[in-house]
Protein backbone atom coordinates (compact mmCIF):
# COMPACT_ATOMS: atom_id res chain seq x y z
CA UNK A 1 0.00 0.00 0.00
CA UNK A 2 1.22 3.40 -0.75
CA UNK A 3 2.07 5.78 1.89
CA UNK A 4 0.77 9.22 0.15
CA UNK A 5 -0.58 11.99 2.72
CA UNK A 6 -3.57 13.11 1.60
CA UNK A 7 -5.13 16.30 3.42
CA UNK A 8 -8.41 17.61 2.73
CA UNK A 9 -9.94 20.88 3.62
CA UNK A 10 -8.05 20.72 6.79
CA UNK A 11 -9.03 23.44 9.14
CA UNK A 12 -7.19 23.92 12.80
CA UNK A 13 -8.62 26.58 15.56
CA UNK A 14 -7.14 26.17 18.73
CA UNK A 15 -9.05 25.99 22.45
CA UNK A 16 -8.59 29.56 22.28
CA UNK A 17 -10.48 30.37 19.13
CA UNK A 18 -7.57 31.04 16.97
CA UNK A 19 -7.60 29.58 13.57
CA UNK A 20 -4.61 28.09 12.84
CA UNK A 21 -4.74 26.43 10.06
CA UNK A 22 -7.79 28.29 7.39
CA UNK A 23 -8.35 25.21 4.70
CA UNK A 24 -5.72 23.04 3.46
CA UNK A 25 -5.70 20.76 0.67
CA UNK A 26 -2.68 19.40 -0.49
CA UNK A 27 -1.44 15.66 -1.44
CA UNK A 28 1.93 14.10 -0.80
CA UNK A 29 2.81 11.55 -2.91
CA UNK A 30 5.31 8.42 -1.19
CA UNK A 31 9.13 9.36 -1.94
CA UNK A 32 8.69 12.87 -2.26
CA UNK A 33 10.92 15.29 -0.53
CA UNK A 34 8.83 18.12 0.50
CA UNK A 35 9.87 21.73 2.19
CA UNK A 36 7.48 23.85 3.58
CA UNK A 37 8.28 27.43 4.51
CA UNK A 38 6.73 30.93 5.55
CA UNK A 39 7.17 33.15 8.30
CA UNK A 40 6.83 32.20 12.09
CA UNK A 41 3.52 31.76 12.75
CA UNK A 42 2.41 30.70 9.67
CA UNK A 43 0.95 27.43 10.47
CA UNK A 44 3.80 24.92 9.08
CA UNK A 45 4.22 23.48 12.49
CA UNK A 46 0.40 23.19 13.11
CA UNK A 47 0.17 21.69 9.70
CA UNK A 48 2.49 18.53 9.81
CA UNK A 49 1.62 17.75 13.42
CA UNK A 50 -1.79 16.83 12.12
CA UNK A 51 0.03 14.03 10.55
CA UNK A 52 1.18 12.06 13.42
CA UNK A 53 -1.78 13.00 15.40
CA UNK A 54 -0.59 15.16 17.83
CA UNK A 55 -3.26 17.77 16.20
CA UNK A 56 -6.24 16.43 15.09
CA UNK A 57 -8.48 18.42 12.28
CA UNK A 58 -11.50 20.91 13.10
CA UNK A 59 -12.53 20.64 9.92
CA UNK A 60 -11.60 18.46 7.06
CA UNK A 61 -9.59 14.97 7.11
CA UNK A 62 -5.61 13.97 6.90
CA UNK A 63 -5.02 10.48 5.68
CA UNK A 64 -1.66 8.64 6.13
CA UNK A 65 -1.83 5.72 3.71
CA UNK A 66 -5.03 3.78 4.29
CA UNK A 67 -6.03 5.28 7.65
CA UNK A 68 -8.00 8.58 8.49
CA UNK A 69 -5.72 10.23 11.36
CA UNK A 70 -9.25 10.63 12.91
CA UNK A 71 -9.59 8.43 15.62
CA UNK A 72 -6.20 6.82 15.79
CA UNK A 73 -3.75 7.76 18.15
CA UNK A 74 -0.16 9.33 18.24
CA UNK A 75 1.23 5.78 18.87
CA UNK A 76 -0.23 4.28 16.19
CA UNK A 77 0.70 6.66 13.80
CA UNK A 78 3.92 6.72 14.74
CA UNK A 79 4.33 3.39 13.22
CA UNK A 80 4.01 5.58 10.22
CA UNK A 81 4.93 8.95 10.79
CA UNK A 82 8.59 9.55 12.49
CA UNK A 83 8.10 13.52 13.37
CA UNK A 84 11.57 15.47 14.61
CA UNK A 85 10.62 18.02 17.11
CA UNK A 86 12.06 21.73 16.31
CA UNK A 87 13.08 21.27 20.17
CA UNK A 88 15.00 18.51 20.68
CA UNK A 89 14.74 18.61 24.26
CA UNK A 90 10.74 18.40 24.16
CA UNK A 91 11.30 14.88 22.75
CA UNK A 92 14.63 13.96 24.74
CA UNK A 93 14.27 11.75 28.14
CA UNK A 94 16.39 8.45 28.17
CA UNK A 95 19.98 8.67 30.11
CA UNK A 96 21.76 6.96 27.06
CA UNK A 97 21.67 7.94 23.88
CA UNK A 98 21.77 3.54 22.88
CA UNK A 99 18.28 4.23 25.77
CA UNK A 100 17.47 7.22 23.32
CA UNK A 101 17.24 6.24 19.88
CA UNK A 102 16.33 2.79 20.82
CA UNK A 103 13.01 3.44 22.35
CA UNK A 104 10.79 3.79 19.35
CA UNK A 105 11.94 0.65 17.94
CA UNK A 106 11.43 -1.19 21.17
CA UNK A 107 7.91 0.28 21.22
CA UNK A 108 7.08 -1.17 18.00
CA UNK A 109 8.32 -4.52 19.18
CA UNK A 110 11.67 -4.88 17.26
CA UNK A 111 13.53 -7.90 18.39
CA UNK A 112 16.52 -7.07 20.60
CA UNK A 113 18.82 -7.56 18.51
CA UNK A 114 17.94 -5.44 15.86
CA UNK A 115 17.00 -2.81 17.72
CA UNK A 116 21.03 -2.80 18.82
CA UNK A 117 22.06 -2.66 14.71
CA UNK A 118 19.28 0.20 13.95
CA UNK A 119 20.56 2.16 16.49
CA UNK A 120 24.16 2.04 15.57
CA UNK A 121 23.04 2.63 11.72
CA UNK A 122 20.82 5.57 12.85
CA UNK A 123 23.72 7.32 14.91
CA UNK A 124 26.23 6.54 12.04
CA UNK A 125 23.61 8.33 9.38
CA UNK A 126 22.80 11.30 12.30
CA UNK A 127 27.00 11.91 12.40
CA UNK A 128 26.94 10.37 16.03
CA UNK A 129 29.42 7.39 15.65
CA UNK A 130 30.46 5.60 19.09
CA UNK A 131 28.34 8.12 21.18
CA UNK A 132 26.05 5.03 22.17
CA UNK A 133 26.80 5.05 25.70
CA UNK A 134 26.43 9.15 26.34
CA UNK A 135 24.23 10.99 28.44
CA UNK A 136 22.35 13.39 25.85
CA UNK A 137 22.36 15.70 28.24
CA UNK A 138 26.18 15.77 27.93
CA UNK A 139 25.56 17.28 24.59
CA UNK A 140 25.63 20.57 22.89
CA UNK A 141 22.22 21.51 21.27
CA UNK A 142 23.09 20.71 18.20
CA UNK A 143 23.99 17.23 18.72
CA UNK A 144 21.04 16.71 20.60
CA UNK A 145 18.91 17.60 17.49
CA UNK A 146 20.64 14.96 15.59
CA UNK A 147 19.75 12.48 18.43
CA UNK A 148 16.44 13.59 18.04
CA UNK A 149 17.09 12.51 14.38
CA UNK A 150 18.79 9.37 14.50
CA UNK A 151 15.60 8.16 17.52
CA UNK A 152 12.82 9.04 14.49
CA UNK A 153 15.55 6.96 11.98
CA UNK A 154 15.72 3.98 13.91
CA UNK A 155 11.72 3.89 13.92
CA UNK A 156 11.93 3.28 9.95
CA UNK A 157 9.01 4.27 8.90
CA UNK A 158 7.60 5.59 5.53
CA UNK A 159 7.38 9.28 6.25
CA UNK A 160 9.67 11.02 8.34
CA UNK A 161 9.01 14.88 9.23
CA UNK A 162 11.80 17.11 10.09
CA UNK A 163 10.60 20.63 12.00
CA UNK A 164 13.58 22.88 10.84
CA UNK A 165 16.43 20.32 11.04
CA UNK A 166 19.17 22.36 10.43
CA UNK A 167 18.54 25.45 12.93
CA UNK A 168 22.01 25.23 15.07
CA UNK A 169 23.46 23.16 13.18
CA UNK A 170 26.81 24.49 11.48
CA UNK A 171 27.96 23.68 7.89
CA UNK A 172 28.78 20.14 8.25
CA UNK A 173 25.55 19.22 10.12
CA UNK A 174 23.30 21.06 7.70
CA UNK A 175 25.49 18.91 4.93
CA UNK A 176 24.73 15.71 6.91
CA UNK A 177 21.12 16.26 7.31
CA UNK A 178 21.03 17.29 2.93
CA UNK A 179 22.01 13.39 2.86
CA UNK A 180 20.24 11.98 5.52
CA UNK A 181 17.01 13.48 2.98
CA UNK A 182 18.71 12.10 -0.11
CA UNK A 183 19.16 8.48 1.69
CA UNK A 184 15.09 8.81 2.80
CA UNK A 185 13.97 9.76 -0.54
CA UNK A 186 16.26 7.00 -2.25
CA UNK A 187 14.60 4.25 -0.17
CA UNK A 188 11.57 5.43 -1.42
CA UNK A 189 10.35 7.18 1.45
CA UNK A 190 9.34 10.35 2.16
CA UNK A 191 10.31 13.57 3.70
CA UNK A 192 9.06 16.34 4.56
CA UNK A 193 10.50 19.21 6.31
CA UNK A 194 9.93 22.56 7.71
CA UNK A 195 12.55 25.05 6.98
CA UNK A 196 13.59 28.52 7.03
CA UNK A 197 16.96 27.84 5.25
CA UNK A 198 16.59 28.41 1.64
CA UNK A 199 19.78 27.66 -0.02
CA UNK A 200 19.10 24.02 2.20
CA UNK A 201 15.41 23.92 0.56
CA UNK A 202 16.46 24.58 -2.98
CA UNK A 203 19.41 21.83 -2.98
CA UNK A 204 17.78 19.21 -1.34
CA UNK A 205 13.55 19.11 -2.01
CA UNK A 206 11.38 18.13 -4.98
CA UNK A 207 8.56 20.53 -3.95
CA UNK A 208 8.59 23.61 -2.03
CA UNK A 209 5.07 24.62 -0.09
CA UNK A 210 4.81 28.11 0.84
CA UNK A 211 2.57 29.38 3.62
CA UNK A 212 1.48 32.28 5.03
CA UNK A 213 -1.54 33.14 7.35
CA UNK A 214 -2.37 29.13 8.33
CA UNK A 215 -3.22 28.81 4.08
CA UNK A 216 -0.62 27.46 1.27
CA UNK A 217 -0.08 30.47 -1.05
CA UNK A 218 2.44 28.90 -3.33
CA UNK A 219 3.58 25.18 -4.55
CA UNK A 220 5.50 23.67 -6.76
CA UNK A 221 9.38 22.72 -7.68
CA UNK A 222 11.55 25.00 -5.74
CA UNK A 223 12.31 26.79 -9.15
CA UNK A 224 8.10 27.10 -9.81
CA UNK A 225 8.42 28.17 -6.07
CA UNK A 226 10.82 30.58 -5.89
CA UNK A 227 9.51 32.55 -8.95
CA UNK A 228 6.95 33.45 -7.53
CA UNK A 229 7.65 36.53 -6.14
CA UNK A 230 4.76 37.79 -4.67
CA UNK A 231 3.97 34.71 -2.75
CA UNK A 232 7.39 34.79 -1.07
CA UNK A 233 6.72 38.66 -0.28
CA UNK A 234 3.38 37.67 1.51
CA UNK A 235 5.18 34.69 2.83
CA UNK A 236 7.95 36.86 4.11
CA UNK A 237 10.35 34.04 2.68
CA UNK A 238 13.63 35.35 0.50
CA UNK A 239 14.94 33.41 -2.73
CA UNK A 240 17.95 31.31 -2.08
CA UNK A 241 21.10 33.21 -2.38
CA UNK A 242 21.71 32.28 -6.48
CA UNK A 243 18.52 32.79 -7.02
CA UNK A 244 18.85 36.48 -5.74
CA UNK A 245 22.08 36.89 -7.58
CA UNK A 246 20.57 35.23 -11.02
CA UNK A 247 17.22 38.21 -10.63
CA UNK A 248 20.25 40.88 -10.03
CA UNK A 249 22.15 39.76 -12.84
CA UNK A 250 19.32 40.03 -15.65
CA UNK A 251 19.45 35.77 -16.34
CA UNK A 252 16.12 34.57 -17.16
CA UNK A 253 16.57 31.02 -16.22
CA UNK A 254 15.95 30.26 -12.02
CA UNK A 255 19.16 29.02 -10.04
CA UNK A 256 19.03 26.45 -7.52
CA UNK A 257 22.07 24.92 -7.11
CA UNK A 258 26.02 25.99 -7.32
CA UNK A 259 26.02 23.80 -10.33
CA UNK A 260 22.98 24.69 -11.98
CA UNK A 261 24.94 28.44 -11.64
CA UNK A 262 28.01 27.71 -13.12
CA UNK A 263 26.54 25.92 -15.81
CA UNK A 264 24.38 29.11 -16.65
CA UNK A 265 27.58 30.89 -16.29
CA UNK A 266 29.43 28.43 -18.87
CA UNK A 267 27.06 28.68 -21.68
CA UNK A 268 27.95 32.94 -21.29
CA UNK A 269 31.10 32.80 -21.44
CA UNK B 1 40.10 38.66 26.99
CA UNK B 2 43.73 37.04 27.38
CA UNK B 3 45.39 34.10 27.36
CA UNK B 4 42.14 32.92 28.53
CA UNK B 5 41.84 28.95 29.11
CA UNK B 6 39.14 26.91 30.54
CA UNK B 7 38.09 23.82 30.94
CA UNK B 8 34.54 22.31 32.65
CA UNK B 9 34.51 20.75 36.00
CA UNK B 10 35.73 17.02 36.15
CA UNK B 11 36.76 17.49 32.22
CA UNK B 12 39.84 16.20 31.03
CA UNK B 13 40.84 18.58 28.38
CA UNK B 14 40.37 22.48 28.23
CA UNK B 15 37.50 23.79 25.59
CA UNK B 16 39.03 27.09 25.70
CA UNK B 17 42.91 27.05 25.06
CA UNK B 18 44.23 30.40 24.88
CA UNK B 19 41.52 33.03 23.31
CA UNK B 20 42.83 36.36 23.09
CA UNK B 21 40.00 38.71 21.90
CA UNK B 22 38.79 42.19 22.39
CA UNK B 23 35.68 44.06 21.65
CA UNK B 24 35.17 47.86 21.70
CA UNK B 25 31.96 49.71 22.91
CA UNK B 26 29.80 50.40 19.57
CA UNK B 27 31.05 47.33 17.66
CA UNK B 28 29.48 44.40 16.31
CA UNK B 29 31.93 41.43 16.48
CA UNK B 30 30.57 38.14 14.67
CA UNK B 31 32.39 34.89 15.91
CA UNK B 32 31.61 31.40 13.75
CA UNK B 33 33.24 27.92 14.23
CA UNK B 34 31.73 24.69 13.85
CA UNK B 35 29.35 22.72 16.21
CA UNK B 36 32.26 22.07 19.39
CA UNK B 37 34.47 24.51 18.79
CA UNK B 38 33.74 26.08 21.92
CA UNK B 39 31.57 28.51 21.19
CA UNK B 40 28.76 28.56 23.72
CA UNK B 41 31.84 28.26 26.50
CA UNK B 42 33.30 31.65 25.01
CA UNK B 43 30.12 33.19 25.18
CA UNK B 44 29.45 32.04 29.14
CA UNK B 45 32.65 33.33 29.81
CA UNK B 46 32.56 36.89 28.49
CA UNK B 47 28.89 36.94 30.03
CA UNK B 48 30.63 35.55 34.00
CA UNK B 49 28.44 32.60 33.84
CA UNK B 50 32.09 31.07 32.95
CA UNK B 51 33.58 30.27 36.29
CA UNK B 52 30.28 31.83 38.34
CA UNK B 53 28.15 29.33 37.88
CA UNK B 54 29.29 26.44 35.79
CA UNK B 55 32.40 26.00 37.83
CA UNK B 56 35.64 24.74 36.78
CA UNK B 57 39.42 26.36 36.16
CA UNK B 58 39.51 29.37 33.94
CA UNK B 59 43.28 31.27 33.69
CA UNK B 60 43.63 34.04 32.01
CA UNK B 61 42.10 37.15 32.33
CA UNK B 62 38.58 38.54 31.37
CA UNK B 63 37.90 41.78 31.96
CA UNK B 64 34.37 43.46 30.68
CA UNK B 65 33.41 47.24 30.64
CA UNK B 66 36.44 47.32 33.14
CA UNK B 67 35.45 44.89 35.31
CA UNK B 68 37.60 41.86 36.13
CA UNK B 69 35.06 38.83 36.02
CA UNK B 70 37.43 36.65 37.77
CA UNK B 71 37.32 39.11 40.88
CA UNK B 72 33.82 40.35 40.32
CA UNK B 73 30.43 38.47 41.40
CA UNK B 74 27.78 37.17 39.27
CA UNK B 75 25.41 40.11 39.85
CA UNK B 76 28.01 42.62 38.88
CA UNK B 77 28.98 41.06 36.00
CA UNK B 78 25.24 40.72 34.47
CA UNK B 79 24.31 44.25 35.33
CA UNK B 80 27.30 44.55 32.58
CA UNK B 81 26.82 42.08 30.11
CA UNK B 82 23.23 40.40 29.00
CA UNK B 83 23.82 37.20 27.23
CA UNK B 84 20.68 35.82 25.01
CA UNK B 85 21.19 32.07 25.34
CA UNK B 86 21.52 29.47 22.75
CA UNK B 87 17.81 27.75 23.23
CA UNK B 88 15.31 30.38 24.07
CA UNK B 89 13.34 28.02 25.74
CA UNK B 90 15.71 27.45 28.53
CA UNK B 91 15.65 31.45 29.44
CA UNK B 92 12.54 31.88 29.91
CA UNK B 93 11.78 32.80 33.53
CA UNK B 94 9.38 30.31 34.31
CA UNK B 95 7.83 32.77 36.90
CA UNK B 96 5.72 35.15 34.74
CA UNK B 97 2.03 34.32 33.09
CA UNK B 98 2.63 36.73 30.09
CA UNK B 99 4.95 38.06 27.51
CA UNK B 100 4.59 41.19 29.11
CA UNK B 101 5.93 40.04 32.33
CA UNK B 102 8.26 38.22 31.31
CA UNK B 103 10.05 40.60 29.46
CA UNK B 104 9.91 43.11 32.43
CA UNK B 105 10.54 40.63 34.83
CA UNK B 106 14.50 42.04 34.69
CA UNK B 107 13.58 45.41 35.33
CA UNK B 108 11.14 44.36 38.18
CA UNK B 109 13.90 43.11 39.76
CA UNK B 110 15.90 46.58 39.51
CA UNK B 111 12.49 47.82 41.27
CA UNK B 112 12.30 50.05 37.96
CA UNK B 113 9.31 52.02 38.42
CA UNK B 114 5.95 50.98 36.92
CA UNK B 115 5.82 53.76 34.93
CA UNK B 116 9.03 53.56 33.17
CA UNK B 117 8.92 49.87 32.89
CA UNK B 118 5.90 49.45 30.84
CA UNK B 119 7.37 52.31 28.44
CA UNK B 120 10.13 50.22 28.01
CA UNK B 121 8.61 47.04 27.38
CA UNK B 122 6.39 49.09 25.36
CA UNK B 123 9.09 50.50 23.10
CA UNK B 124 11.33 46.98 23.15
CA UNK B 125 8.50 45.30 21.98
CA UNK B 126 7.34 47.65 19.19
CA UNK B 127 11.15 47.35 17.89
CA UNK B 128 10.77 43.56 17.76
CA UNK B 129 7.61 43.49 16.79
CA UNK B 130 6.08 41.23 18.95
CA UNK B 131 3.59 43.32 21.05
CA UNK B 132 0.74 41.02 19.84
CA UNK B 133 2.13 38.38 21.97
CA UNK B 134 2.27 40.39 24.88
CA UNK B 135 -1.06 39.37 26.32
CA UNK B 136 0.10 35.30 25.63
CA UNK B 137 2.06 32.90 27.91
CA UNK B 138 5.61 32.50 27.30
CA UNK B 139 5.27 29.43 27.02
CA UNK B 140 2.41 29.22 24.00
CA UNK B 141 4.63 30.78 21.68
CA UNK B 142 6.73 29.16 18.81
CA UNK B 143 10.46 28.84 18.63
CA UNK B 144 10.76 32.03 16.77
CA UNK B 145 8.38 34.18 18.78
CA UNK B 146 10.17 32.94 22.14
CA UNK B 147 13.47 33.83 20.55
CA UNK B 148 12.68 37.02 20.08
CA UNK B 149 11.23 37.48 23.47
CA UNK B 150 14.33 36.20 25.30
CA UNK B 151 16.48 39.09 23.09
CA UNK B 152 13.64 41.33 24.30
CA UNK B 153 14.11 40.40 27.69
CA UNK B 154 18.17 41.40 27.54
CA UNK B 155 17.69 44.63 25.02
CA UNK B 156 15.45 46.02 28.02
CA UNK B 157 18.15 45.67 30.23
CA UNK B 158 20.15 47.67 27.82
CA UNK B 159 23.38 45.84 29.15
CA UNK B 160 27.04 47.90 27.95
CA UNK B 161 27.98 44.52 26.31
CA UNK B 162 25.50 42.20 24.47
CA UNK B 163 26.12 38.39 23.84
CA UNK B 164 24.18 37.25 21.41
CA UNK B 165 24.46 32.67 21.14
CA UNK B 166 23.06 31.40 17.54
CA UNK B 167 19.97 34.63 18.16
CA UNK B 168 18.02 33.89 15.04
CA UNK B 169 18.70 30.16 14.59
CA UNK B 170 14.56 29.76 15.53
CA UNK B 171 13.91 32.65 13.32
CA UNK B 172 12.70 33.26 9.23
CA UNK B 173 14.64 35.27 7.05
CA UNK B 174 13.07 38.58 7.94
CA UNK B 175 13.08 37.93 11.78
CA UNK B 176 16.78 37.21 10.84
CA UNK B 177 16.82 40.37 9.49
CA UNK B 178 15.13 42.13 12.01
CA UNK B 179 17.61 41.40 14.70
CA UNK B 180 20.46 42.12 12.99
CA UNK B 181 19.34 45.62 12.19
CA UNK B 182 18.72 46.01 15.86
CA UNK B 183 22.28 44.54 16.52
CA UNK B 184 23.98 47.26 14.60
CA UNK B 185 21.18 49.85 16.30
CA UNK B 186 22.35 49.26 19.56
CA UNK B 187 26.25 49.45 18.51
CA UNK B 188 25.44 52.83 17.48
CA UNK B 189 24.32 53.83 20.58
CA UNK B 190 27.55 52.08 21.99
CA UNK B 191 26.83 48.81 22.79
CA UNK B 192 29.27 46.63 22.50
CA UNK B 193 27.37 43.36 20.67
CA UNK B 194 29.54 39.81 20.57
CA UNK B 195 27.34 37.49 18.10
CA UNK B 196 27.42 33.70 17.99
CA UNK B 197 26.16 32.83 14.24
CA UNK B 198 26.42 30.47 11.38
CA UNK B 199 24.02 32.81 8.98
CA UNK B 200 27.19 33.94 6.83
CA UNK B 201 25.24 36.24 4.45
CA UNK B 202 24.06 38.50 7.55
CA UNK B 203 27.52 38.67 9.03
CA UNK B 204 28.74 40.16 5.96
CA UNK B 205 26.25 42.73 5.86
CA UNK B 206 26.44 43.62 9.67
CA UNK B 207 29.63 42.79 11.57
CA UNK B 208 32.27 45.01 12.02
CA UNK B 209 34.84 42.01 12.84
CA UNK B 210 34.68 39.04 12.18
CA UNK B 211 36.35 35.79 14.63
CA UNK B 212 36.83 31.98 13.73
CA UNK B 213 37.13 30.46 16.68
CA UNK B 214 38.68 26.59 15.74
CA UNK B 215 39.71 24.25 18.77
CA UNK B 216 39.39 26.69 21.29
CA UNK B 217 41.31 29.38 19.65
CA UNK B 218 40.74 32.38 17.90
CA UNK B 219 42.52 30.79 14.32
CA UNK B 220 41.55 33.79 12.30
CA UNK B 221 39.79 37.74 12.32
CA UNK B 222 39.10 40.22 10.07
CA UNK B 223 36.62 41.93 8.11
CA UNK B 224 34.06 39.60 7.14
CA UNK B 225 34.68 39.54 3.38
CA UNK B 226 38.55 39.08 4.39
CA UNK B 227 37.80 36.13 6.64
CA UNK B 228 35.12 34.36 4.78
CA UNK B 229 37.24 34.13 1.61
CA UNK B 230 40.08 32.22 3.49
CA UNK B 231 40.55 29.00 1.97
CA UNK B 232 40.48 26.97 5.39
CA UNK B 233 36.55 27.76 6.02
CA UNK B 234 35.39 24.39 5.71
CA UNK B 235 38.29 23.09 7.40
CA UNK B 236 36.94 25.15 10.33
CA UNK B 237 33.83 24.16 9.63
CA UNK B 238 32.53 27.64 9.50
CA UNK B 239 31.15 26.38 5.68
CA UNK B 240 30.83 29.09 2.93
CA UNK B 241 27.95 31.23 1.37
CA UNK B 242 26.86 29.68 -2.25
CA UNK B 243 28.24 33.43 -3.49
CA UNK B 244 31.25 32.22 -2.27
CA UNK B 245 30.86 28.86 -3.60
CA UNK B 246 29.86 29.56 -6.92
CA UNK B 247 33.35 31.80 -7.32
CA UNK B 248 35.39 29.31 -6.44
CA UNK B 249 33.86 26.64 -8.67
CA UNK B 250 33.82 29.11 -11.37
CA UNK B 251 37.29 30.00 -10.54
CA UNK B 252 38.37 26.21 -10.66
CA UNK B 253 36.34 25.88 -13.87
CA UNK B 254 38.79 29.23 -15.40
CA UNK B 255 35.20 31.18 -16.00
CA UNK B 256 36.87 33.70 -13.49
CA UNK B 257 40.37 34.43 -12.79
CA UNK B 258 42.32 33.22 -10.26
CA UNK B 259 43.32 36.47 -8.79
CA UNK B 260 39.23 36.98 -7.96
CA UNK B 261 38.63 38.23 -4.52
CA UNK B 262 36.09 35.91 -3.75
CA UNK B 263 32.22 37.57 -2.57
CA UNK B 264 30.47 36.91 0.64
CA UNK B 265 27.34 38.48 0.26
CA UNK B 266 24.47 39.51 -2.83
CA UNK B 267 26.68 42.59 -3.35
CA UNK B 268 30.18 40.78 -3.75
CA UNK B 269 28.81 38.54 -6.26
CA UNK B 270 26.98 41.26 -8.23
CA UNK B 271 30.14 43.10 -8.51
CA UNK B 272 32.00 39.71 -9.21
CA UNK B 273 29.82 38.55 -12.05
CA UNK B 274 28.55 41.02 -13.86
CA UNK B 275 31.91 41.64 -15.25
Amino acid sequence: MSMDIAVDGLVFTYPSGVTALGGITVSVPAGQRLAIVGQNGAGKTTLVRHFNGIFQPTEGTVRIGDWDTKGRDIAELAARVGYVFQNPDEQLFARSIRDEVGFGPKNLGVPADEIEARVTAALARSGLVGMEDTHPYHLSLSERKRVALASVLAMETPIVVLDEPTTGQDARGVALIGEVVAELAAEGRTVVAITHDMDFCAENFDRVLVMADGRVIADGTPAEAFSRLDALEDAHVEPPQLERLRTELGWAEPVMSVDEFVGQLKTRA
Amino acid sequence: MTGVHYAYPDADHEVLTGVDLSVDAGQVVGIVGASGAGKTTLAKSIAGFIPHSEGGELTGSVVVDGLKVADATLAQVVSRVGLVTQNPFNQISGAKYTVREEIAFGLENLGVPRDEMSERVDAVGTRLGIRELFERSPYALSGGQMQLVAIASMMIMAPRVLVMDEPTSQLDPSGSRLVFDIVNGLADDGTAVVIFEHKLELLREHADVLHVLADGVIARSGSAREVLADPRTDEWGVGSTRFTRAARRAIEQKLLPATTALPVSLEDAKAVFSK
